[in-house]
């Protein structure tokens, strides 16, 4: 009887469990090769129901704003990231979550949605009011349907790509007011558990911070009958910490966030801190960290094999010794800084030229695996008003030619719609590849240059997107028992993982008219106006005429006076 | 006897007016609390717009302005709902700002009006003077967000606080546009014919500020300037570490004021009135008050700057109808039921509480299965 009792109650409190939500957090430190420091935050709400029958009204972990957003408008899957800085490939390594600079924003609608343009603005325009972001100025002059590059992350169906609409504004800025309402979509707020640590002016005091969020549907267990929905709140910031910490390479929680942990997120059923403790160039006991892990866990993490130290929060044991947890990491020995491992894969893009009339856009990838060649997709969303001459488009390889296997070019519209390039192009090993393109310059309308015009206009990043042969074979990932941090992009099989990187944004001045010149052109017109039709007018119809000198009264007669005394001639 | 007469006459017409004169006393000093109860201000929500119109690094102390004046608003109640927030260019994650996320008000870094809770609508190339005069009269398209609109009512006092660079009879926006004194003022009346304001506080922190309300031809606006037609607002001090000036004068000194106040203080209008002297201001800080009905006296800061709610703690207990079942799935017998149950509770009970006892019904009537949005 009591077993039967307690039985049904394990299975009502595990049912409401899954209808209320299953929270991770996930801290990932990463200490890069030049001194600096990476940290990502990863949030993950897993919830077991159906936002799409439109069934749901009651909200526990899962946030409503976003729940009614995925049901109103037909959203399959949402990626939405804002980032201020750059992640430097060649200095930093691979990213764990790339994201270009600025505002980035892909949807993947259901196919019920009857017009996606329309839903597409609609959800803009709602994810602005969310996130205090200027996103309502996506349109059609902005937005492109990639063909290649981007394929959902979560479960799908079929891939028709006219339900995908793809985003970037370059110019936005990230501040608190955006970090603010992504912190109140967290279940537990920034008042528990990992979120404490952040704080605006530690953030935003960093080379690159990028926060994201992605909502997608997934398997609900293995046979994939149902689908859950879930919500990956990322936050990516990299320290520069070399430069603050006095020449030290040492730091700490409290060194980078100002904040140390206390507890877990009382909401979350898993709470851990990751610090990367592998061993560079097969060195061990390199680093050291204090205080000592619960766990040292090792996965294989793009392609490569990698040790993590583990700080569980919810464990009774770690909190023994002090209130508060604070990760300190010591080099052993000085690093020498020529010893900086090249990533796989590379890319950098510019624009060359001079004056205001033409240019070129060129991007270069770098392969440096030594024997393995692979194919990349090249996305390029270049604005109307840089117009772009395929005719001139040349990718050059080891000083040979390369010829793309696949092309997509969309050309532009003016004020309607942006040029669309993308190339799945063959990468051979350990080589260059570069790619130009020239474009001219076109002139605005003096109404549509923004109020800055002499700041110049962006051009938004590339985005690569690659599958790159990994050093270590990999296993298939269990989403629910792994680290957060290997499972968003789900691998194929395990020779290759999946990389997107981005390039820099481009920054183009356009032939700027000088905005004083109406003011100017009207004074001087009016002024040549007046000067010449006013004297024209006198020389017609003045007349002179001779006037009598009159007596005077008493006043002028004593001022006559006195002016004869003085010497000087009368009035 | 004939003398006697009129004396007694006389006595009683002197106790007549008298007890008359009592009587008058009496009323008089109820009417008198009568009028105060009118001249206590109607509004049951406030709402905040506050605007900073330039764009550029040298333009800080305009960003910092607005921020203060919203720091002040959300510490004594309104909340970030209720605010529209308009800044037009950002200066806290600025690649210019030594210290980023941050924007001081004070000097030597004391006072960050930026925080760490700051929700901003209308940001960058979004404040221009089509949406600032969208937000205004609410001719607004319909896919703005609810964060970005200004839903006040007939019963709402709101707050319009305005900086930037302007001059005789405008208002510069980011450098590339212009708001006249004219239109704000059209803007106000249409605000005023659509009934989306009850008292309307309006504060502009440029040079030359008193020219902006002159034309002001609504009822129930009070303005205030920082300074008159022809001379200049100055800025209050530079900070040598951020390297540009933080505050303006007269909104330095209004702040020093506002932190002062509490949401039960009993500060009135006329303080703020004399909040910037020219001693300090060296601009002659103005105000308008003869569009308003009510005296400044007994206009409390917390009426525009606050959200003041007035609340009635009741020691009887409301109990709710359990026979509302089964008209839970048609939303017309329900409504008039409770109808007929707030007729039926109408006599004999005081008037709060069948105002109290009709909401609770209401809602407990139309939580049920449903989750359209009927009620």
């Amino acid at each position: 009887m009591l077993a039967v009792g307690l039985v049904l109650l394990l299975a009502a409190g595990l049912g409401q469990g899954t209808t209320r939500g299953v929270l991770r957090e996930e801290l990932l430190l990463r200490p890069l090769p030049v001194g600096d420091v990476a940290a990502v935050f990863q949030f993950r709400t897993r919830w077991d129901a159906d936002l799409q029958q439109g069934a749901v009204s009651h909200y526990r972990l899962f946030p409503k704003a976003l729940g009614q957003l995925v049901a109103a408008h037909g959203v399959r899957e949402l990626h939405l990231a804002l980032t201020q800085g750059f992640w430097s490939t060649q200095s930093w390594g691979q990213p764990p979550l790339g994201a270009p600079a600025g505002a980035e924003l892909w949807v993947w609608f259901q196919d019920t949605v009857p017009d996606v343009d329309k839903a597409w603005k609609e959800l803009s325009n709602i994810l602005s009011g969310i996130f205090c972001a200027s996103l309502n100025f996506i349109d059609s002059t902005n937005t492109v349907t990639p063909t290649a590059s981007f394929k959902p992350l979560g479960v799908a169906n079929g891939t028709d790509h006219r339900l995908l609409r793809y985003a970037v504004l370059p110019r936005e800025v990230v501040c608190t007011e955006n970090l603010t309402p992504w912190k109140k979509l967290l279940p537990c707020g920034s008042k528990a558990g990992l979120a404490v640590l952040l704080k605006a002016e530690r953030l935003f005091h960093s080379s690159y911070h990028s926060q994201a969020v992605h909502i997608r549907p997934i398997c609900r267990d293995a046979s994939c009958l149902a689908v859950s929905w879930e919500l990956r709140q990322t936050l990516t910031v990299v320290f520069d910490s070399f430069t603050s910490g006095q020449g030290k390479k040492d730091w700490s929680l409290f060194k980078m966030f100002s904040r140390t942990l206390t507890d877990a997120c009382p909401l979350a059923s898993e709470s851990k801190v990751y610090v990367d403790i592998s061993p560079k160039n097969k060195e061990k006991q390199l680093l050291e960290v204090t205080p000592t892990p619960t766990s040292v866990h090792e996965a294989i993490v793009q392609g490569d094999k990698t040790t993590y130290a583990v700080y569980d929060l919810l464990s009774p044991v770690l909190f023994n010794t002090s209130r508060s947890l604070n990760v300190q990491l010591k080099w052993k020995r000085p690093e020498d800084s020529s010893e900086l491992s090249t990533p796989i894969m590379h890319a950098q893009r510019y624009v060359s030229g001079y004056g205001l009339q033409t240019g070129e856009i060129s991007t270069l990838i770098y392969n440096t695996h030594p024997y393995r060649a692979f194919p990349v997709i090249l996305l390029e969303t270049v604005p109307w008003y840089l117009r772009l001459y395929v005719h001139t488009l040349t990718i050059i390889t080891k000083g040979k030619e390369n010829k793309p296997s696949y092309m997509h070019y969309q050309p532009a519209q003016d004020r309607k719609r942006p040029h669309l390039l993308e190339m799945l192009i063959q990468l051979p090993a350990n080589s260059a590849t570069k790619i130009t393109i020239q474009f001219e310059r076109a002139l605005l309308k003096w109404t549509e240059y923004p109020p800055d015009p002499n700041h110049g206009f962006y051009v938004s990043s590339s985005v690569l997107s690659a599958l790159v042969p990994s050093v270590i074979a990999m296993k298939d990932v269990n989403v629910e028992e792994s680290p957060l941090f290997t499972s968003l992009f789900p691998s194929s099989d395990g020779s290759s993982y999946f990389l997107r990187l981005y390039t820099e944004p481009l920054l183009v001045n356009l032939p700027t008219p000088d905005f004083s010149m109406p003011y100017n052109v009207i004074c001087l017109t009016c002024t040549v106006v007046a000067v010449c039709y006013g004297s024209f007018y006198n020389l017609l119809t003045r007349t002179f005429h001779v006037e009598e000198p009159s007596r005077g009264g008493l006043a002028k007669r004593l001022a006559n006076v006195i002016r004869r005394l003085r010497g000087v001639p009368p009035i | 006897m004939a003398a006697a007469v009129p004396a007694a006459r006389w006595a009683r017409a002197a106790a007549a007016a008298l007890l008359l004169g009592c009587c008058g006393a009496v009323l008089a000093g109820g009417i008198q609390d009568q009028a105060e109860q009118f001249f206590k201000s109607g509004h049951t929500n406030n709402w905040a717009v506050l605007v900073c119109t330039s764009r550029f690094w040298f333009n800080y102390r305009h960003v910092a302005n607005t921020l203060s004046v919203y720091r002040s608003v959300k510490r004594l109640g309104i909340p970030d709902s209720h605010i529209v927030l308009m800044l037009a260019d950002d200066m806290a994650c600025n690649p210019r700002n030594p210290k980023p996320a941050t924007v001081f008000s004070h000097k030597n870094m004391e006072l960050n009006v930026y925080g760490d809770d700051v929700e901003v609508d209308y940001r960058s190339y979004e404040v221009t003077v089509e949406n600032f005069l969208r937000v205004l009269t609410g001719r607004i398209p319909p896919s703005t967000p609810r964060s970005k609109r200004l839903l006040s009512d007939d019963r709402s006092n709101i707050l319009i606080y305005m900086t930037g660079h302007g001059g005789n009879g405008f208002l510069k926006f980011q450098d590339s546009e212009e708001i006249t004194n004219v239109e704000l003022a059209d803007a106000f009346e249409q605000m005023w014919q659509k009934r989306r304001y009850n008292e309307l506080l309006f504060i502009i922190d440029t040079c030359q500020g008193a020219s902006m309300y002159e034309r002001f031809y609504s009822p129930n606006i009070i303005a205030l300037a920082s300074s008159q037609v022809g001379e200049d607002s100055l800025s209050h001090q530079p900070d040598l570490g951020i390297g540009v000036h933080l505050m303006d004068r007269y909104t330095f000194y209004m702040l020093e004021f506002l932190e002062e106040v509490h949401p039960a203080s009993q500060t009135n209008m006329n303080d703020l009135f004399q909040v910037c002297p020219k001693s300090l201001c060296v601009s002659t800080p103005g105000h308008r008050t003869d569009l308003f009905q009510r005296d400044p006296q007994n206009v409390l800061i917390t009426d525009f700057f606050g959200s003041v709610r007035k609340v009635e703690i009741m020691t009887e207990t409301v109990s709710l109808d359990r026979n509302l079942t089964g008209f839970e799935s048609d939303p017309v017998c329900c409504l008039k039921r409770q109808l007929e149950i707030s007729d039926k509770e109408r006599e004999g009970k005081p008037q709060l509480h069948q105002r109290m006892g009709r909401k609770l019904k209401a809602a407990k009537g139309c939580i049920g299965n449903r989750t359209t949005k009927v009620c």
